[in-house]
């Protein structure tokens, strides 16, 4: 499998950290055995979610196909795109980074720019990860913060399209 | 059918694979600072300031980047570590929303002027989503 640049500096990232276990467990041994027991709670909490958001991934990559959604993104789309942003914004699933050439693209095409700020405000709301965040900050919470970000992703939009077309 | 499912899972597998290392990283070097860094610390970042905690947070947020699975583990040992809920929403808003480490890739394809005023705006908004949130779950709770 080819390993990507991020998926390497991953490793090195990880590796690090392993060996700044070694170094404390030369010097510190008490705060390994501390640190191992709160990382095998953390681990507990994780797994079962992990798998979860495994299945939700292949879910997401089976039904979304990102071709089928650039058209939605289209100028003459009117007050509809706005939802539309929302949506695809929310379901759309990768690195961000990933996006900006389609985003390009469209924005050559003439897709407001609002849009895609809003497109990409939405990104972080991450469908297959509620059940972690759940977990850890409860369930009214994260419905009130999600519901509260995609009202403000609508108002970053407006800003930000509105600060564009007075700069131009 | 059949093949199409099949690469979903490969897509799914191959986008975890790709984060696993850094979360590993991530849930490692947590559990150690947890057992190396004094609790006192963080209220040292921290002042317990409605007005300064929030913008602390979204500064953090931005500033650090990754999975937000990360940030909700950070996030909940930074409540249980006695920071407040309005600070801690900032950071995880800034977290997903605002990308410093992202802003050169950004401004490249999507412009200088975009990029660097999306990103004010949306981490002045980390300030305000998170105010408004926290207003709302403790008026409903």
């Amino acid at each position: 499998m080819k390993i990507s640049e991020e998926s390497r500096a991953g490793w090195y990232f990880s590796g690090i950290v392993i060996l700044a276990y070694i170094i404390v467990g030369i010097f510190k041994p008490a705060a390994l055995t501390a640190s191992f027991q709160f990382l095998w709670s953390i681990i507990k909490k994780i797994i079962p979610i992990f798998i979860l958001i495994f299945v939700l991934m292949v879910l997401v990559n089976y039904f979304v196909k990102p071709k089928k959604l650039v058209k939605y993104f289209g100028k003459k789309s009117g007050v509809f795109s706005w939802p539309v942003a929302i949506i695809t914004g929310i379901i759309s699933t990768g690195p961000i980074y990933l996006w900006y050439p389609l985003l390009n693209e469209l924005q050559k095409h003439g897709v407001r720019n609002g849009l895609i700020a809003v497109f990409l405000y939405n990104r972080a709301i991450k469908i297959p990860l509620l059940p972690l965040f759940i977990l850890y900050f409860g369930f009214v919470y994260v419905i009130i913060l999600t519901f509260v970000m995609i009202i403000a992703s609508i108002f970053n939009g407006i800003i930000v399209e509105k600060v564009m077309e007075v700069r131009k | 059918m059949q093949e199409d499912l099949k690469q979903a899972v490969t897509k799914a597998a191959k986008g975890l694979f790709k984060t696993l290392p850094i979360l590993v990283g991530v849930v490692l070097l947590v559990s150690l600072a947890n057992a190396l860094i004094p609790k006192t610390v963080y209220k040292a970042v921290f002042r317990g300031s409605p007005l300064l905690d929030p913008l602390i947070g979204s500064t953090i947020g931005s500033i650090l980047a990754g999975n937000p699975l990360t940030s909700y583990i950070i996030g909940g040992e930074l409540l249980k570590q006695g920071v407040s809920l309005l600070a801690v929403t900032a950071f995880l808003v800034a977290w997903v929303t605002v990308g410093l480490v992202q802003l050169p890739a950004e401004s490249i394809l999507l412009g200088k002027r975009f990029a660097i005023t999306r990103n004010i705006v949306s981490f002045i908004f980390a300030i305000i989503v998170a105010i408004v949130t926290v207003a709302i779950t403790g008026w409903i709770t």
